[in-house]
C-alpha cells in the first residue's frame, strides 16, 4: 500500500514543530522522542507503519483547536486517532503527520436519564459508555467487537457497526450530537440533546467522514432502555444455500431478530478447535437472537424455529439457560482469537444484498482454491455484512501480498453483486484504491469537494479514502 | 418540464446552469408550502417513477424520485413490510393536492411519530442517485444496510429541500410490518405530567414506538405498541401499569382506531385544520413543557415523547425569541410569505456552521439555480 513520500521540509522543520507545540499545550502532552513516536506507528492494520513526526494528546477541546490551528497554519498535516484499533489503517501516519490522539479525553460530562443521552468525551471507550449507564437500565447501542478498546472518536468516524445492528442500527443512527474542532482551530457544535437537524445534516455528513472533516472532541450519544432479556437459538444447515435462503425467510416472516450470525464450516472447525463451544460440524451454522419478555421470546422463536424445520436444520439448539445462551455464543465471539491462533489473517467487511450471499460464499470458495490461501467466514447475514477471514503467512515473503490481491477480488464481487466495499471498518488506505470500482469519477469529485469546503488545504488525515493518484492534485496544492 | 429519464434531466440542470435559470423541483406539489418561494421553472420528477428493485427478503426497495409513495405501500403492504419512519403527509397542512412522491419525502426528511424507535427518513434511507446544480450524475450509499464506502452523502441529501441536488433515485431499509399495535392513552394531564408520564413509558423496555401528548381541555396522553399479538398484548398492560401512575390508562387494540389515531398525530390534523402559523419545535423532550409555557399555551401536538412540538400560533408570531433560552431549534412550517421572509422558515445556523453549509450548497450548485431562495435566512430578499 503506497503512501504519500514525506514533505522533506516539514520533517527539516521537526524541531520547531515539536517546540511550538509545546508552547502551545502542556509540555508532557507532546511526544517526539523517536522511541516513544514508535507507539503510534500503525493501528489494527499492523502490516503497514511509519512513526509520525510527533504525538499530541489535549487534555481539552480548547488544546485541540490550538493545535488545529497551528498545523494548519504551518501546514502540517494532521492525523486523528482514536484508540488506533481501526483495521483498515484509519490512524496510520505519515513521517510529516502530527498525530493528535484523544486518549486523554475520557470523562462523561452528563448523563440525562429523563432525555435519554449520554454526552461523553470522545477518548472514552465504545464499551465504557454503556458502563457509565447500566446501573440505570440503559446500554449504548452500537456495539463493534472491539468494543471494549475502540474510543467513541474512531467509531464516529467510521460510523461503526456491530452484531446488533440489524435491530439497532449503527453509530449514525444512535449519534445525536458533537463538538467538533475544524482544521481551521474553530470549535462548532452540531446537533445536541434534540432530535434533526432544521436545515442541513451536516451531523449525518460528519460521521463516517474518517476524521477528514474535523475532530469530533465530544459526543451527544442515544441510550436506550435494555430488554427484559435475550436468547439466541443454534441452527445447523447442510450447505451455505439453505442457511442463506433460512436468513431470507426470517426476516419476510416479519421477525426482527436482534442478530443473525452466520458461520461456514472453516470458521465452524477453527472456532470448534479454539473454544470448544460443542458445535456441530456441519456446512452453515446460524446463530439467531431474540429479545423481550420470557413469553416474548418464545413468541419469537417459536417462529423462527417453525422457519428453520422447512429448511431441514441438522442441528437446531435452542437455549434452555443462560450457561447455553453463553455456549452458543462463545464459538462465534472467539473466532477471530481463534483465526488468529491458527493464522495471520487478513478481515473484510464488504456488505451484499442477502439474496447474492449463495453465490458470493461459492465465488470466495473459487478464488480461495485459485489464490491457494484458506478463507473462512463468519459474518452479520442479517444486514449482508460479510467478515471473509483470508488465512496467509506474515513470514512467507509474497503471501501478504498475495492475500491482498484476493482480498480486494473478494471486494470487487461484492461490489459487482449491488454491495459494497465496507460496511464498517471504513476505507481508511486498506480499500482507498479499490474506491474506483464502487464510485466513478464524480462521485469521487464531490466529496473531495465535500472535503474542501471543511479543510481547504487537505491537510486533516489527507492520505485516506481516496485513491491517491485521485487526491494527488488537492493534497499538492 | 418534465424529463422522462436521469439523463434528460441532467441535461435539462446542465443547461438551466449554463443560462442561470432558476429551476424550481417538484415531486407531488404536495409541499410546495414548506421553504420560501416558490421560485423558477417548475422541474417535474414524475418521469422518474417506478419501483427498480424490492427484495423483501433483504428489506430493500430501490425507487425512482418521482414514484408515488402510495406505490411504494402498496408493493411493501403486499410483503407485509413498510417505511419504518412514518412519512408526515403535509397535504392536510399545506392544504395541497395530488399525490406526494417519495423524492418529495427524503427531500422533506419527513419523518412522523415512530422516529423516536425506527429512526427518522435520513437514518432508513441507504442510497440517493442525485443530478447537482451543474448537471452532474452522483451516486452515493447503496441498497445495503451497512455501508461506510466514502462520505455518507445520503444523509446530507435527506431534508435538503432540493437545494443541494435533484434526488432521481432513492433506496430504503424497511421493517416488517406489525401483526398488532396498541395505543396507552391517560386523559386530562397537564404538560409537565404528560411528559413526565411518557419518559416512564420511553425508559421502560417496551419499545414504545409512538409517545405523544396532545395539550388542551381534553388533553390525551398517548404511547403506541407495535409487534406480534402475544407481545403487543404483554406490553400494552405493562404500559397500563406505568402510565397508570399519572391516571387511569385506556388500552386501544383496534386496528383502524389505533392507526387513524397515529395518522392525526403523523399530520398535525388537529393543529393543520385551524387557521394561523405552524411551526416545528425540536428539543431535548424534557423542554417540551417549557417551550409550551413560553408560547402562552397555544394549540400544540407534543410528539417524540415531549420532544418535537408543534404549533400553532397567531399570525407573525415570533417563535424564536420566544425561545432564545431552551436550546433546540423552530422550523416554521407553514405562514404567509412575509412571515416567512421576515424569520426565515430554518432556525438561522450560528455563523462557523452557516459557513460550512453555504460551502456546501456552493459545492453541489454553485450557480444557485436549484430551488433558490426556498431555505433563505431571516430577512433575505429572494427575489433577486
Amino acid at each position: 500500500m503506497e503512501m504519500p513520500v514525506p514533505d522533506k521540509e516539514i520533517l527539516a522543520r521537526k524541531d520547531k514543530v515539536v517546540a511550538d507545540l509545546r508552547r502551545l499545550i502542556a509540555d508532557d502532552s507532546v511526544i517526539s522522542d523517536p522511541f516513544e513516536t514508535r507507539a503510534y506507528e500503525c493501528d489494527a492494520l499492523t502490516a503497514y507503519r511509519c512513526p509520525p513526526l510527533a504525538v499530541v494528546l489535549p487534555r481539552s477541546t480548547a488544546e485541540v483547536a490550538k493545535v488545529l490551528a497551528y498545523c494548519n497554519a504551518e501546514g502540517v498535516p494532521v492525523v486523528p486517532r482514536g484508540s488506533g484499533t481501526s483495521l483498515a489503517g484509519g490512524a496510520l501516519p505519515t513521517a510529516d503527520s502530527v498525530i493528535l490522539g484523544v486518549a486523554r479525553l475520557t470523562e462523561v460530562l452528563e448523563t440525562d436519564f429523563e432525555n435519554r443521552f449520554v454526552r461523553v468525551q470522545t477518548g472514552r471507550t465504545n464499551l465504557s459508555v454503556t458502563g457509565a449507564v447500566e446501573a440505570e437500565g440503559y446500554f449504548y447501542a452500537p456495539d463493534p467487537s472491539s468494543q471494549l478498546a475502540c474510543a467513541i472518536a474512531g467509531t464516529i468516524a467510521m460510523n461503526s457497526g456491530g452484531a446488533h445492528c440489524l435491530k439497532y442500527g449503527v453509530t449514525t443512527n444512535n449519534l445525536l450530537g458533537v463538538t467538533m474542532v475544524t482544521m481551521e482551530g474553530e470549535i462548532v457544535e452540531i446537533g445536541g440533546a434534540h432530535l434533526d437537524p432544521s436545515g442541513y445534516d451536516l451531523l449525518g455528513l460528519i460521521c463516517g467522514s474518517e476524521g477528514q472533516l474535523g475532530v469530533v472532541t465530544e459526543a451527544t450519544l442515544r441510550i436506550l432502555r435494555k430488554p427484559e432479556g435475550a436468547r439466541p437459538v443454534l441452527m445447523g444447515f447442510t450447505s451455505n444455500e439453505v442457511a442463506g435462503a433460512c436468513v431470507s425467510d426470517i426476516i419476510k416472516a416479519g421477525v426482527l431478530p436482534v442478530a443473525i450470525e452466520f458461520m461456514d464450516r472453516p470458521c465452524i472447525r477453527a472456532c470448534e478447535a479454539f473454544a470448544k463451544a460443542g458445535y456441530p460440524d456441519v456446512e452453515a451454522l446460524l446463530i439467531v437472537e431474540v429479545e423481550g419478555s420470557e413469553a416474548e421470546i418464545r413468541e419469537q422463536l417459536e417462529k423462527i424455529v417453525a422457519i428453520a424445520r422447512t429448511h431441514n436444520p441438522v442441528e437446531l439448539r435452542e437455549s434452555a439457560s443462560a450457561e447455553e445462551s453463553a455456549a452458543i455464543w462463545k464459538g462465534r465471539k472467539s473466532a477471530f482469537g481463534a483465526m488468529g491462533k491458527i493464522n495471520d489473517y487478513m478481515c473484510l467487511d464488504g456488505t451484499i444484498p442477502v439474496s447474492a450471499l449463495p453465490e458470493v460464499l461459492r465465488r470466495i470458495g473459487e478464488l480461495s482454491t485459485e489464490y491457494g490461501l484458506e478463507v473462512a467466514n463468519v459474518f452479520h447475514a442479517g444486514d449482508g455484512n460479510m467478515h471473509p477471514l483470508i488465512l496467509f503467512d506474515a513470514n512467507k515473503p509474497g503471501d501478504l501480498e498475495t492475500c491482498e490481491q484476493m482480498g480486494a477480488e473478494i471486494l470487487k464481487l461484492c461490489v459487482e453483486v449491488g454491495g459494497c466495499l465496507t460496511g464498517e471498518h471504513g476505507v481508511g488506505i486498506e480499500k482507498r484504491d479499490l474506491m474506483t470500482t464502487q464510485f466513478d469519477a464524480p462521485d469521487l469529485e464531490i466529496q473531495m469537494a465535500v472535503k474542501d469546503v471543511f479543510d481547504p488545504n487537505w491537510l486533516l488525515n489527507p492520505a485516506k479514502v481516496f485513491p491517491l493518484h485521485v487526491s494527488a492534485p488537492r493534497r499538492d496544492a | 418540464m418534465t424529463p422522462a429519464s436521469e439523463a434528460e434531466l441532467a441535461e435539462a440542470v446542465a443547461t438551466a446552469a449554463s443560462r442561470g435559470t432558476a429551476l424550481r423541483i417538484r415531486g407531488g406539489g404536495t409541499r410546495a408550502g414548506l421553504g420560501r418561494g416558490p421560485l423558477g421553472e417548475v422541474l417535474q420528477t414524475s418521469g422518474l417513477a417506478g419501483i427498480s428493485l424490492y427484495e423483501p427478503g433483504a428489506l430493500t426497495i430501490v425507487a425512482g424520485a418521482g414514484t408515488p409513495l402510495s406505490d411504494i405501500e402498496a408493493a411493501l403492504l403486499a410483503e407485509n413490510q413498510r417505511l419504518p419512519f412514518e412519512p408526515m403527509d403535509h397535504r392536510a397542512l399545506y392544504r395541497s393536492n395530488g399525490s406526494p412522491t417519495i423524492g418529495g419525502v427524503v427531500a422533506a426528511g419527513a419523518s412522523g411519530p415512530r422516529r423516536i424507535q425506527a429512526g427518522a427518513c435520513r437514518d432508513c434511507l441507504i442510497g440517493v442517485r442525485l443530478v447537482t446544480g451543474t448537471g452532474e450524475v452522483i451516486k452515493n450509499g447503496g441498497r445495503v444496510m451497512k455501508n461506510v464506502t466514502g462520505y455518507d452523502l445520503v444523509k446530507l441529501l435527506a431534508g435538503s429541500h432540493g437545494t443541494l441536488g435533484i434526488v432521481t433515485e432513492v433506496a430504503f431499509k424497511v421493517l416488517p410490518a406489525p401483526e398488532a399495535a396498541a395505543t396507552v392513552t391517560v386523559s386530562g394531564l397537564g404538560e409537565g405530567q404528560a411528559v413526565a408520564a411518557l419518559t416512564a413509558a420511553l425508559g421502560a423496555p417496551y419499545e414504545v414506538s409512538g409517545a405523544v401528548h396532545v395539550p388542551g381541555e381534553e388533553a390525551v396522553t398517548a404511547v403506541r405498541v407495535e409487534g406480534f399479538e402475544g407481545s403487543v398484548a404483554y406490553r400494552a398492560e405493562r404500559l397500563t401499569e406505568v402510565l397508570g401512575a399519572f391516571g387511569p390508562a385506556h388500552v386501544e387494540r383496534d386496528a383502524h382506531r389505533v392507526a387513524h389515531f397515529w395518522e392525526r398525530v403523523r399530520d398535525l390534523s388537529t393543529l393543520a385544520e385551524g387557521e394561523g402559523d405552524i411551526w416545528r419545535i425540536s428539543v431535548r423532550p424534557s423542554d417540551g413543557p417549557g417551550v409550551v409555557a413560553a408560547l402562552s399555551h397555544p394549540p400544540a401536538v407534543m410528539d417524540w415523547g415531549g420532544g418535537l412540538v408543534s404549533v400553532r400560533t397567531e399570525p407573525g408570531t415570533d417563535v424564536r425569541s420566544a425561545l432564545s433560552d431552551i436550546r433546540g431549534h423552530a422550523t416554521l412550517l407553514r405562514a404567509e410569505e412575509p412571515t416567512k421572509a421576515r424569520f426565515g422558515v430554518f432556525e438561522p445556523e450560528p455563523a462557523p456552521l452557516a459557513r460550512i453549509s453555504a460551502g456546501l450548497r456552493r459545492t453541489f450548485d454553485p450557480k444557485g439555480i436549484l430551488n433558490p431562495g426556498l431555505m433563505a435566512g431571516p430577512g433575505a430578499d429572494i427575489a433577486a
